[in-house]
């Protein structure tokens, strides 16, 4: 049987993507640049028994995400800019309360209203800390149609992994622009379901160490009976006050993505190996930065590119050791400097950083980072 | 026999966080009368809250229970609701968490008339924070931030769950203890979003600022302003001055939310 070929958008895939991976409820509000995914859900969604509601704000969608995953289903909602500083409670909430989800959220003009139709990549501060609180974050940073599908697939395997909120962060152009994409089969990419108890519902705690740091999570009308709250909690799903409980169950939080980058953080290297020059790049940006590459190798210069798809948690040691390796690291974004800064953090001023930076609503194109390569010391 | 609240109430997690002489706790009494009288299974049951004293309701009671966001009760409940359209859906929460942080998420659970149950208990004030005035402390009432009475009109909890929808609304008060199950009970029963307002009291944070000398000054005076639905047909307008009405104020039947959700599936040819 030959693949099911389609021409789409990054937000259809999306959505397409989502139902590979076993998404059964979605919840969502209509926001430009990312409505096309809830149009997706809400016609595909009921073919397969599964549900859709249109919630009626975003603080809303978020709650009905959280609620539908801890009711069983692999839950997704989708969102902009606007409508992620409004998610930000709840998202806080599924951390605390470790409940998985996968938050989309394609990443527009800001602050506040913005440049609805323009790119961006200025979220990634927003996925990061957008939340109060100390926690960690997955954010997956999609640069292609087929990789919009394939990464939403991976975000759902890795929220069900470590039973946590993912972020899947396109930008605006990712988002709506249409390729060539191929559906997958089923069995091609793995597909993981978060873990259920293997314990009598009388001995269960939904955070009960002795499973390690993802502890399994049952759901509600299942068979067991629990509690979930906002609260620092114990591994009983009480709340606590008591000193040594509170430390240790924030630091297992953040432990379990941390004690796992390896698993988690993804990237592609591209003429890396006698490079002089890395572009560190990501979403549409790295489609410019792979033609400047390109070109500036026809001309004898000796650049790659280090292109991160996995943005949260980030690739520091990739960073570190190309630090040791290359003279600089240019890195465009359509932001004013926040991936920048964070080379400049896990350089730790081994190598010269040069950023590109536009937040105009227009891409940044080959020939700006041809132009920087020139600047390299 | 005197009734057994232990069956529900979880083992391990009283005393309850409620000062002496609040009606929280007479309320979740009723409560537990209610799901027993309905025989609810506890697995099959979620206790949803948001923030506040009444919404630590649901760590007491041994069902499924989920402590929200402040206001998002309604919300969280929705989508378990759709997930599980079998479950037992009930929310819990104060006056200031449903109707005015909460107040959209409240409002479109109406409309939507989806089936689960909301027992707000309007103790008029945000008990928990110390005592700031709510969208349903009365006009001129003294609060922690309204130190010169309250310039504010309030809501009629009930009147608002009409107007957006709700097909189940009743009232009554933490006086009238042995109303609340039965409140709650037909509450459960009705198909839709029901919507149970508890007038309540907070001696702690709203007695004391309002010259109420005691808890049983403040349980008299839900005693004395309460009239019946049924009493209150035969009372002229001059007689109902003042008064709040209580039991069962509304009751239509109109299509259930999951329900015609199941209908959408079978348009689009899916199975449940």
């Amino acid at each position: 049987m030959s693949k099911k070929v389609a021409f789409m958008q990054g937000n259809e895939a999306a959505a397409h993507g989502a139902l590979y991976a076993g998404c059964k409820f979605f919840a969502g509000y209509p926001i430009t640049p990312s409505t096309e995914v809830a149009e997706v859900m809400s016609a595909e969604l009921p073919k397969i028994g599964g549900k859709f509601i249109q919630m009626e704000d975003e603080i809303g969608a978020m709650a009905a995400t959280i609620g539908g995953s801890l009711a069983g289903c692999k839950s997704l909602t989708a969102t902009s800019g606007p409508g992620m500083s409004l998610k930000q409670e709840n998202i806080g909430y599924a951390c605390i309360a470790e409940v998985p989800c996968v938050i989309y959220n394609v990443m527009r003009g800001g602050p506040s209203t913005g440049m609805p139709t323009g790119p961006s990549q200025s979220d990634l501060m927003s996925a990061r800390w957008g939340t109060h609180g100390d926690h960690a974050t997955i954010a997956l940073t999609p640069a292609s149609v087929q990789e919009t599908y394939d990464m939403m697939v991976r975000a759902f395997n890795l929220a069900e992994k470590y039973r946590m909120p993912v972020h899947v962060l396109p930008d605006e152009i990712v988002a709506h622009m249409r390729e060539r994409i191929e559906f997958r089969e089923q069995g091609e990419l793995e597909v993981i379901d978060r873990t259920a108890p293997s314990v009598p519902p009388a001995e269960y705690k939904p955070y009960d160490p002795q499973f390690g740091d993802v502890p399994p999570l049952a759901a509600f009308g299942s068979g067991y009976k629990f509690h979930v709250t906002g609260l620092n909690k114990a591994a009983d799903g009480f709340p606590t006050t008591k000193a040594n409980l509170v430390q240790a169950e924030e630091e297992r939080q953040i432990r379990k993505v941390m004690a796992n980058v390896d698993d988690i953080v993804d990237f592609e290297e591209y003429k890396l190996d006698d490079a002089d020059i890395c572009v560190v790049a990501f979403g549409s940006t790295s489609r410019s930065a792979r033609y400047a590459v390109n070109e500036a190798r026809e001309k004898g210069v000796k650049v790659g590119m280090f292109r991160i798809k996995t943005f949260w948690p980030f690739p520091d040691k990739q960073i570190k050791a190309l630090a040791g390796k290359v003279k600089a690291f240019i890195v465009p974004e359509m932001n004013l400097g926040m991936c920048s800064l964070e080379v400049e953090r896990c350089a730790q001023g081994k190598a010269q950083i040069l950023g590109i930076n536009r937040v105009d609503g227009e891409p940044i194109n080959p020939d700006q980072i041809l132009e920087k390569m020139k600047e390299v010391k | 026999m005197a009734f057994d609240y232990d069956k529900y109430i979880r083992p391990g997690k009283l005393p309850h966080i409620w000062c002496p002489g609040c009606g929280h706790g007479i309320i979740m009494k009723g409560l537990i009368r209610a799901m027993d009288t309905l025989n609810l299974k506890k697995e099959e049951t979620a206790i949803v809250s948001g923030i506040g004293c009444a919404s630590r309701l649901p760590g007491y009671i041994d069902c499924c229970t989920l402590h929200t966001a402040h206001g998002r009760a309604a919300a969280f409940a929705t989508g378990v609701k759709m997930a599980r359209p079998e479950m037992n859906v009930i929310l819990v929460g104060g006056d200031g968490d449903g109707t005015a942080i909460g107040g959209n998420h409240f409002i479109h659970a109406c409309r939507r008339n989806i089936n689960m149950t909301y027992i707000i208990m309007n103790n008029n004030i945000y008990g928990m924070t110390g005592g700031q005035f709510s969208p349903c402390t009365p006009t001129g009432a003294k609060a922690s931030t309204t130190p010169y009475g309250n310039p504010d009109p309030a809501f009629d909890v009930a009147k608002l769950a009409i107007g957006a929808g709700a097909t189940f609304v009743a009232r009554g008060t933490a006086y009238h203890a042995n109303q609340i199950d039965k409140l709650i009970t037909e509450a459960i029963q009705h198909k839709g979003f029901s919507v149970v307002e508890i007038l309540d009291d907070c001696p702690t944070t709203y007695g004391r600022r309002n010259k109420f000398k005691s808890v049983i000054e403040m349980m008299n005076r839900l005693k004395d302003v309460a009239v019946p639905v049924k009493a209150a047909e035969k009372m002229s307008a001059e007689q109902l001055e003042g008064k709040i009405l209580t039991g069962v104020l509304h009751k239509v039947e109109r299509p259930e939310y999951t329900e015609e959700y199941a209908k959408v599936i079978e348009r689009a040819g899916g199975k449940k």
